[in-house]
């Protein structure tokens, strides 16, 4: 177990390594990063400042050495736009996107769970289809589309719900549901397949044989194990979609994590698009980690395996 | 088939999948549509009622023909320049057509590569080409492709590397357990035999194996592709703007969308969504008629 934890933990820092040198690597062949570091339009003498300043004039081992030393401090450098630290902005707008995100999940499994497990009692019926054409049109369709057709609809048209912005319940309804769709559509698929799966496994089939009624049968023997499965890929998600919401964030000027990367783009505001992607990374996989060890701790078979 | 000899050589069970990929539930709408799209990308020169880039600033923001105010000579209306939304969206095909094939091209490529090294080479190589699989996969894949096109700048074919070099780990990850069965398989073994170099056994006998998966793989990725494609043009980093995409229109429209200039946001959206469906449900069949082993994927 202690073994099998500690190469998880090997690979996760390999991987956090691996990141840091592709941001690292990327910044640098593409460009004089002084370019990107400076607010547009600085002079010369700026730029040269710069250089000195993040050691730019140094070989680029030294210089990698002193972007990792300031990363291990958790300091991601500072926003040209808000003049304060990446960090201190990262953290003001993660509350925002963590409730948009549980919001969404929230709505997902709300929709996603039970109509997986109506698609897989009534499998090649007409819900199964109904089903299938909801997760079809919730993977096709892009999350920024659904999000404006949505403002067109309901603020717009029907004046039900405020376009943009944050503050009350009434502003998450359409974020929500814009970023859930996707992942409702990927829960269902999973519960279908998960519930399919159990209701043919041996211990529902005793069930049945002992004459249980067919609610009982799903409610208490296949539902509960054919969870597990969806739950793990509900948390994986959750951290995901706090990582894609960019666009639906953007589409509804929600005050999260992804609207402060657009701005980072639309401000030529390099450090602060540098710090989201660095946090996004290290979030991930922390979570993967997480995951694996959780499952090595419920399944022996996995901690085993070389 | 060509004769009736190599119809009786060969197994039933293939036979049966032979025939079942020409009758079938073949999905002709998605076909069509995808054909459809293809055709207009091409003649858009010829099909297009106007310059895309250039409009007329005193018929701007035009509504569709059918509505008051609308005229026949912009069918579509026109957008904030006064440009033609038809004639944008008879060009933005020819951007989504070109970016979405060539970057699952491109990514099939350099995944199909480093699987079949990966998968046939084992020892260090493997572990290098899976670790770096994984650390590709920790990334969340949409906000790497901004990162990137925000230091390298907009521009088509940047986006096209971009994808390509995002989304390749599907790909290296499927093709590379193919190789791991199909290098113990009997014709593999007598080409060692034969004294096939390991370069040769790759490129004629494992290649032409594995290369069913890397196409199903890349009509899923389609439409993952072409997605990309129009958020990272919505947000600015894709296609540069006087060039008409899909992607970039639904961010023009986006600010008419408060005062009802509906045409802007529905036709561009219609459009992506009715490839990236087709995209979709093309896939989703070829998966399950060409390759048994990645039904439940």
């Amino acid at each position: 177990m202690k073994q099998y934890i500690g190469r998880r933990v090997g690979y996760s820092l390999l991987s956090l390594f691996l990141l840091s040198l592709t941001i690292f690597f990327f910044v640098r062949v593409t460009g004089d990063p002084a370019a990107l570091l400076v607010e547009p339009g600085a002079s010369p003498a700026d730029i040269a400042a710069i250089h000195h300043q993040f050691g730019l004039d140094r070989p680029l081992w030294v210089q990698y050495g002193i972007f990792m030393a300031s990363l291990f401090h958790g300091d991601l450098g500072q926003s040209f736009y808000y003049r304060m630290p990446v960090m201190g902005l990262y953290l003001s707008r993660l509350p925002n996107s963590l409730l948009l995100a549980v919001v969404a999940m929230g709505l997902s499994l709300l929709i996603g769970i039970p109509s997986g497990i109506l698609a897989a009692v009534r499998v090649g019926r007409f819900w199964d289809s109904v089903g299938k054409l909801f997760a079809l049109l919730g993977l096709s369709l892009p999350s920024f589309w659904v999000g404006l057709v949505l403002i067109l609809v309901f603020s717009v048209y029907l004046g039900w719900l405020p376009s943009s912005g944050a503050g009350t319940p009434l502003h998450l309804i359409m974020p929500a549901f814009a970023l859930g769709w996707y992942f409702a559509a990927a829960h269902m698929r999973l519960t279908r397949s998960s519930m399919l799966e159990v209701l043919g496994s041996e211990y529902v089939k005793l069930a049945r044989i002992k004459g249980l009624p067919q609610s009982l049968v799903i409610a208490k023997h296949a539902f509960k194990n054919a969870l597990i499965p969806v739950l793990t890929l509900a948390g994986i998600n959750l951290v995901i979609m706090v990582n894609v919401a960019v666009v639906v964030e953007t589409v509804f000027a929600w005050p999260g994590i992804g609207r402060l990367l657009y701005e980072g783009i639309a401000f030529r505001d390099f450090p602060v698009v540098q710090g989201v992607v660095i946090m996004g990374g290290a979030m991930i996989v922390t979570v993967n980690l997480l995951i694996d060890i959780l499952y090595a701790v419920i399944d022996p078979r996995i901690r085993l395996e070389r | 088939m060509s004769t009736q000899a190599e119809t009786v050589a060969l197994p039933p069970r293939f036979r049966w999948r032979r025939v079942s990929l020409r009758l079938g539930d073949f999905p002709l709408i998605p076909t069509l549509i995808l054909a459809g799209v293809a055709f207009v990308a091409i003649f858009a020169n010829v099909l297009a009622p106007h310059n895309p880039e250039v409009g007329s600033l005193v018929a701007r923001f035009k509504p569709p023909f059918w509505e008051t105010g609308g005229s026949a000579k912009y069918l579509l209306g026109t957008d904030q320049l006064g440009r033609d939304v038809l004639s944008r969206l008879i060009f933005g095909a020819r951007v989504s057509m070109v970016v979405g094939f060539t970057a699952v091209i491109f990514a099939g490529v350099i995944g199909t590569a480093l699987g079949i090294l990966s998968g046939y080479l084992g020892g260090w190589v493997d572990q290098v080409i899976m670790r770096l699989t994984d650390t590709w996969l920790a990334l969340p894949a949409l906000t790497f492709a901004i990162f990137l096109a925000a230091i390298v700048g907009p521009s088509m074919w940047n986006i096209v590397i971009i994808l390509g070099i995002t989304y390749w780990t599907r790909y290296a990850r499927v093709i590379r357990g193919e190789v791991l069965s199909l290098k113990e398989r009997e014709f593999v073994r007598l080409a060692i035999v034969a004294g096939c170099s390991k370069w040769t056994i790759m490129r004629r006998h494992i290649l032409p194996n594995v290369i069913n998966s890397a196409i199903v793989l890349g009509s899923l990725m389609l439409g993952v592709v072409i997605i990309t494609e129009a958020t990272l043009s919505f947000l600015g980093v894709g296609v540069p703007p006087p060039q008409p995409a899909w992607g970039l229109m639904l961010s023009d429209g986006k600010q008419g969308l408060m005062v009802g200039r509906w045409w802007l946001t529905v036709f561009p959206g219609c459009c992506i969504m009715l490839m990236v469906l087709s995209a979709n449900l093309l896939g989703d069949w070829l998966r399950v008629k060409l390759d048994p082993q990645l039904r439940q994927l």
